[in-house]
């Protein structure tokens, strides 16, 4: 008995309720005409699309730089990888390995200024992360305008200059790992493709956690006196981890623009840091500790919530408070992972 | 005020305390660090701590009727006041702010009635005039219009008396170690200032490590050892040695007694210590001149404060220092601690839990991760040495090794550190600089916060690393008796340098007269 | 000697004030790039301060009492909003509405920020992401409230407020009742610019009580424990309690400041206006010099009057440069982020330097020591 209490207190009361809430929406779903096949479908499509940018959260938490509200540096980066990749017009599977790639060195060059900032705000990492992903998109908004782009799919067809807000990937990565080793069971479909390049990553995060740069990235997060008095150079690591953090930023938006078919440009990346915080603070990570399993769990628990009350609640209901739903689970999460004692030392 | 009077019974931190003070009286308090000062003033204060450790026994009196505080707050009003070591001031107001926090003269105003009291507003000119009071009271100049932030420390000193004396119904004051951040200057004035209250018919308690200032100041003096008052001398008549005799002075016999002979020093010098200078807070370390010879067992001693604790915060790099250390007669570059652990020190922190331990992680990774990330213990090389994979087998080998090595009582390696006792987080400190096999040690403070049991442990094995494996230790500690009980020499830190080193057989008499500094000598 | 002196003075000073003097050289670089009028811009300008000033002041007083910027003022202008709301759909007209608007904001915003100061309580040292966060889980609350809650829980049957589907408030609601009610009670003209007697009179009130309340015992307090949370403690002030009533206060002010500020507009836009006031009044106080933990009434104006000249200077200026007024929009929105940033990172490094140069002070002085 003093077992199971104690498991569910480290699995902390409001998960439990979500994962409830969760449940109580599977159930319920039969009943009001959802099919569960499709919900889990569904659920897991948004998985695929939305794993890699809470999996970016990790690294910077393993350091001690708290929940990466910078996300939209990532992402920033991974558009630029996207659309320089729709420019040189080639299409299908390379356009995708081709975005990787381009992204690659830019998400290398924001993550290093954005570490070495980073490390001059000790203490306030957040709310400065918060502002320097805001500034960044605000910039890239201008850039969008002014960048000399020329491929006819991504400008304004009017006025020829200036990129458009949404661009269709139609053609060139559209569903490239949604597609790829899909599995179709009755209604339940699961997309092998983005589960496996999402388990690509996790593996390559989780393994470096064990090397010893990892080792000591996690101590540097744990406590930074021990790693300093370890000879441990601490600005070092966090600048590695918030470069990790932001490349896999980059990785996640183009992953999630294959899954959804377009890219979004100016504000669309704004506010995306805030559902990948709290999925992997659903998922059980705290401030400064965070795990693979915290990733999966997180973003199943966040994105089935985020699937399945729109659908449920409409048929029910016929009201749609979805959103409205999403925003206070979200940011709820958010408010109870900085107002706990435990992580109140940073 | 007639007569205090204060007896504690069945503490085994202060044993049957009994002493009496007079209004008017300026009575000293000395001992060393652990004798059961802060203890006996905290119960004066009625502090938290002691409630939430179980209340205490005896009794405290003041005019003869017995009292009992509940707060540091129900100790103001009956007119107790107390100044701290650490200065508690906001560095953004005024003296004269400071000196009456939270007890600012106001103004009545219509609109309190609606808002409450607090919306009346400051009457300056009365907070102005009650300030000046107190700093006449205390007799020392003082600007009441300057910031705190941009004051001499001897001003902040007067600052904070001054708010303690500007309590209208202040009849006692605790004072402790308030000259330790002065100047000589600064300090003359602040006894002047004492000798200005206690005419006044104000009391003061005034504990201090510098002796003359209690002969030149006081009326008696009570020494204080192991929780005991030794003895109650008239500070008129008795002299700085005695004093330093009854401070370190202990019974023969016991457990602690020595019984080993001095082993002979080695001619190596291994390190070699020249005008060290280490800026770690409330341990400065000012100019240091030591040498260490290979295989010995040096003990580092002092008081509180003094700065020996500086020595190997300062040489590992975990505060800013300046001067030569030579390892092997090789430089070691200060202020980088992987210089030092690259080439083998290895330093167990007196600060087990901020510095000395992750205490969110594994034993094994307490124990393994220093010894990794220097020298490339317990990995896994694959690639060609590209990917150091940790090697989760050799690190729970060593863990294990240790843990029954050093008795570590836990469930498994793989407890969390923060769930272990002070005891046995201090033995898996010791344990991770083990790992390292480093050629000279430094351990600082190993037996603080600890058991007797865990105490007596730790030290044993200390010195079989030190007999056994032939490493130099240099062990820092503010216990005298654990020094003599495992060293071989003995240096005393004062002032932030050694004022001297003695064979650990010497007697503690004259370890004490080197505690007590400059004065000390002058008196032998 | 004295050379180097006024020369680190002059840098000290350009340190201390560079993102106000970032804004003076952005405006004058516009100025004449857009091409307004004189008497167009000291227009604009005066009715910018008018509509803004009431907002920007309630954020001193948290910084006062030590919790930086209070990003949780947004919870007083959703309280202002639902007041507003209410009138709207009662019709109640002119300064009586105004008034009964903020009778019924102000327990709504004591609620609100006594909920605010509740959670900042628990997240010390951390009070600005945590505040942040509470605006916006609050604006997921004030959502459910205003979209679904109004109309079948709570009773208000106005077709000019409620969607035609029967619940929840329209997107934008014309404030035609109260529009500028306050400003035109009494306003004289200058020149061809109105000037709102009555609004000034207000700020001008609100100025006053932000002084005088500098001078009361709880604003001694709060500045207290603004310093030093244990010292304050150790002297008997109840930190906690203090610091919620700074919250409780500024989130208040930020309400009524709400209701001034649509009543100027004239619109509402039901589920935006509130949060892009939060940010617009933090970064005007920041673009007058404020930093996180010093603000003062001569910050507030001097920024608002930098922030929203460049406000309304970059869109025309973008269209004369680039032939775009999207340029320009874009990048008052990257300035107002920008200058966010660029406030809370100098604060932070600035904290650092002063720590690290007394450290130093120290170690010189130490090494003195060891020489004599």
């Amino acid at each position: 008995m003093e077992k199971i209490k104690s498991a569910l207190r480290a699995f902390g009361l409001p998960r439990l309720i979500i994962a409830g809430f969760l449940l109580l929406l599977f159930i319920i779903a039969p009943f009001v005409g959802i099919g569960v096949g499709n919900g889990i479908t569904d659920t897991l499509a948004r998985f695929g699309m939305n794993s890699i940018m809470v999996l970016a959260m990790v690294p910077m938490i393993h350091s001690g730089c708290g929940l990466n509200f910078g996300l939209p540096l990532g992402i920033i980066s991974g558009l630029l990888g996207a659309t320089l990749s729709i420019q040189t017009g080639v299409t299908g599977p390379l356009s995708f390995i081709l975005a990787i790639i381009y992204s690659t060195p830019f998400a290398i060059i924001f993550g290093w200024g954005y570490g070495k900032l980073l490390n001059k705000v000790k203490g306030s990492e957040m709310m400065i992360a918060t502002y320097v992903g805001f500034s960044s998109v605000a910039f890239m908004s201008i850039m969008w305008l002014i960048l000399p782009y020329t491929s006819p799919t991504m400008v304004w067809g009017y006025s020829g200059s200036g990129l458009r807000t949404t661009i269709s990937t139609d053609g060139f990565y559209s569903h490239i790992l949604k597609n790829f080793l899909q599995i179709n069971i009755g209604s339940l479909s699961i997309s092998l493709g983005e589960i496996l390049f999402f388990a690509i990553f996790a593996f390559i995060i989780w393994a470096f956690l064990h090397t010893k740069t990892g080792t000591a990235m996690t101590a540097v997060g744990s406590n930074p006196v021990f790693a300093r008095a370890s000879g441990i150079n601490i600005d070092k690591q966090r600048t590695l981890s918030v470069i990790m953090s932001t490349w896999l930023g980059a990785l996640g938006i183009l992953c999630y623009q294959q899954g959804y078919g377009f890219i979004q440009l100016y504000q669309g990346p704004m506010y995306m840091a805030m559902p990948a915080v709290s999925a992997i603070l659903i998922g059980g990570a705290s401030v400064n500790k965070a795990s693979i399993v915290n990733v999966i769990i997180g973003t199943i628990l966040y994105q089935g919530i985020v699937t399945m009350t729109p659908s449920v609640m409409n048929n029910l209901i016929h009201t749609d408070m979805s959103e409205v739903l999403r925003i206070i689970v979200s940011n709820g999460m958010i408010l109870y992972a900085l107002t706990r004692k435990t992580g109140a030392s940073r | 005020m007639k007569n205090v009077s204060k007896d504690y019974n069945g503490n085994p931190v202060l044993k049957d305390v009994n002493f009496t003070l007079k209004a008017g009286e300026v009575l000293g308090l000395v001992g060393e660090n652990g004798a059961g000062k802060s203890t006996l003033m905290n119960i004066l204060f009625g502090m938290d701590v002691i409630h939430e450790t179980g209340g205490y026994g005896g009794k405290v009196l003041i005019d003869g009727k017995e009292v009992k505080f509940a707060s540091p707050l129900d100790a103001l009003k009956a007119g107790i006041g107390m100044v701290h070591q650490e200065f508690s001031l906001l560095p953004g107001f005024t003296a004269a702010e400071n000196i009456v926090l939270n007890r600012e003269p106001e103004n009545k105003s219509v609109l309190s009635l609606v808002f409450g009291k607090r919306a009346n507003t400051i009457d300056r000119k009365a907070l102005q005039k009650k300030a000046i009071e107190a700093i006449t009271k205390l007799g020392v100049s003082l600007d009441p219009n300057m910031l705190v932030s941009e004051m001499p420390v001897g001003h902040k000193q007067f600052t904070e008396i001054s708010r303690e004396i500007s309590k209208s119904s202040i009849r006692l004051l605790v004072l402790d170690e308030p000259t330790a951040v002065l100047s000589e200057k600064e300090a003359e004035m602040l006894l002047k200032a004492i000798r200005n209250l206690s005419a006044q018919g104000i009391s003061v308690i005034f504990i201090t490590h510098r002796l003359q200032e209690i002969i030149d100041v006081c009326n008696k003096v009570l020494v204080m050892r192991d929780g005991k008052i030794i003895s109650e001398l008239d500070a008129k008549k008795t002299s700085i040695s005695e004093m330093a005799r009854l401070m370190v002075g202990r019974e023969v016999g016991g457990p602690q007694v020595r019984t080993e002979e001095i082993r002979p020093l080695s001619d190596k010098i291994v390190l070699s210590i020249k005008n060290l200078w280490v800026d770690m807070p409330g341990e400065t370390v000012r100019n240091v001149n030591l040498d260490v010879h290979q295989g010995e067992f040096l003990g580092i001693g002092g008081l509180a404060g003094q700065g020996k604790i500086g020595i190997p915060n300062g040489i590992m790099g975990l505060y800013p220092a300046g001067g030569k250390v030579e390892l092997n007669g090789k430089a070691i570059a200060l202020n980088n601690p992987r210089a030092c652990l690259d080439s083998s020190l290895a330093f167990v922190s007196e600060d087990r839990r901020g510095v000395g331990l992750l205490l969110d992680e594994s034993l094994e990774w307490n124990v393994a991760f220093t010894a990794m990330q220097i020298q490339n213990k317990f990995l896994k090389q694959y690639l060609g040495g590209l990917i150091k994979w940790r090697d989760q087998a050799a690190i729970e080998e060593v863990t294990n090794k240790y843990i029954k090595q050093l008795q570590i009582k836990c469930t498994s390696s793989k407890q969390k550190a923060k769930e272990l006792s002070g005891g046995n987080q201090q033995k898996i400190c010791l344990a991770k600089s083990f790992a390292l096999q480093p050629k000279l040690l430094f351990v600082s403070e190993p037996t603080r916060g600890i058991d007797i049991g865990a105490k007596a442990l730790v030290l044993q094995a200390l010195k079989e690393y030190n007999r056994k494996n032939g490493v130099t230790i240099v062990m820092i500690s503010s216990e005298l008796e654990e020094l003599r009980q495992c060293c071989d020499r003995i240096a005393i830190v004062t002032d932030g340098a050694v004022s001297g080193i003695l064979p650990a057989t010497t007697p503690s008499e004259d370890f004490g007269m080197l505690m007590v500094g400059k004065t000390g000598k002058e008196a032998m | 000697m004295k050379k180097t002196v006024t020369n680190k003075d002059v840098r000290n000073f350009l340190a201390n004030n560079i993102v106000p003097i970032i804004f003076v050289v952005i405006c004058l670089i516009c100025i004449p790039i857009a091409g307004y009028s004189g008497q167009y811009l000291v227009g604009q300008i005066i009715t910018r301060i008018m509509r803004n000033s009431f907002l920007v002041l309630s954020l001193l007083i948290p910084i006062m009492a030590g919790m930086g910027l209070n990003f949780g003022m947004t919870l007083g202008a959703m309280a202002g909003q639902i007041g507003i709301i209410f009138i709207t759909a009662w019709n109640v007209v002119g300064i009586p509405g105004l008034l009964l608007a903020a009778i019924i904001a102000t327990p709504i915003a004591v609620l609100l920020g006594w909920f605010c100061g509740k959670m900042l309580n628990m997240a010390r040292g951390r009070e600005m992401i945590t505040s942040y966060m509470i605006s916006f889980f609050m604006n997921g609350v004030y959502q459910l409230v205003v979209l679904y809650g109004m109309g079948p829980v709570i009773p208000i049957h106005s077709d000019q407020v409620i969607l035609p589907r029967g619940y929840g408030v329209r997107n934008t609601i014309d404030l035609i009742n109260v529009r500028q009610s306050v400003d035109s009670y009494w306003q004289i003209t200058i020149g061809g610019v109105n000037i709102p007697i009555l609004t000034i009179i207000l700020i001008a009130l609100l100025c006053v009580v932000i002084v005088w309340f500098r001078k009361t015992k709880l604003g001694q307090d709060m500045r207290a424990v603004g310093q030093d949370l244990e010292v304050a403690k150790e002297a008997g002030i109840k930190v906690d309690r203090t610091r919620i009533l700074a919250i409780i206060i500024s989130t208040v002010f930020a309400a009524y400041g709400m209701i001034l500020y649509l009543s100027n507009m004239g619109t509402l836009n039901t589920y935006n206006s509130h949060s892009q006031i939060g940010m617009f009044s933090i970064a005007a106080l920041l673009v007058g010099g404020a930093s996180v933990s010093k603000a003062s009434i001569k910050n507030v104006f001097l920024g608002i009057i930098l922030f929203h000249l460049m406000f309304i200077l970059t869109p025309q200026a973008g269209r004369e440069l680039m032939g775009q007024a999207q340029i320009g929009e874009y990048f008052r929105v990257f300035v107002s982020y920008g200058v966010i940033t660029l406030a809370l990172v100098l604060y932070e490094i600035r904290t650092r330097r002063e720590k690290a140069e007394s450290a130093k002070q120290l170690a010189d002085m130490q090494k003195e020591g060891a020489r004599a």
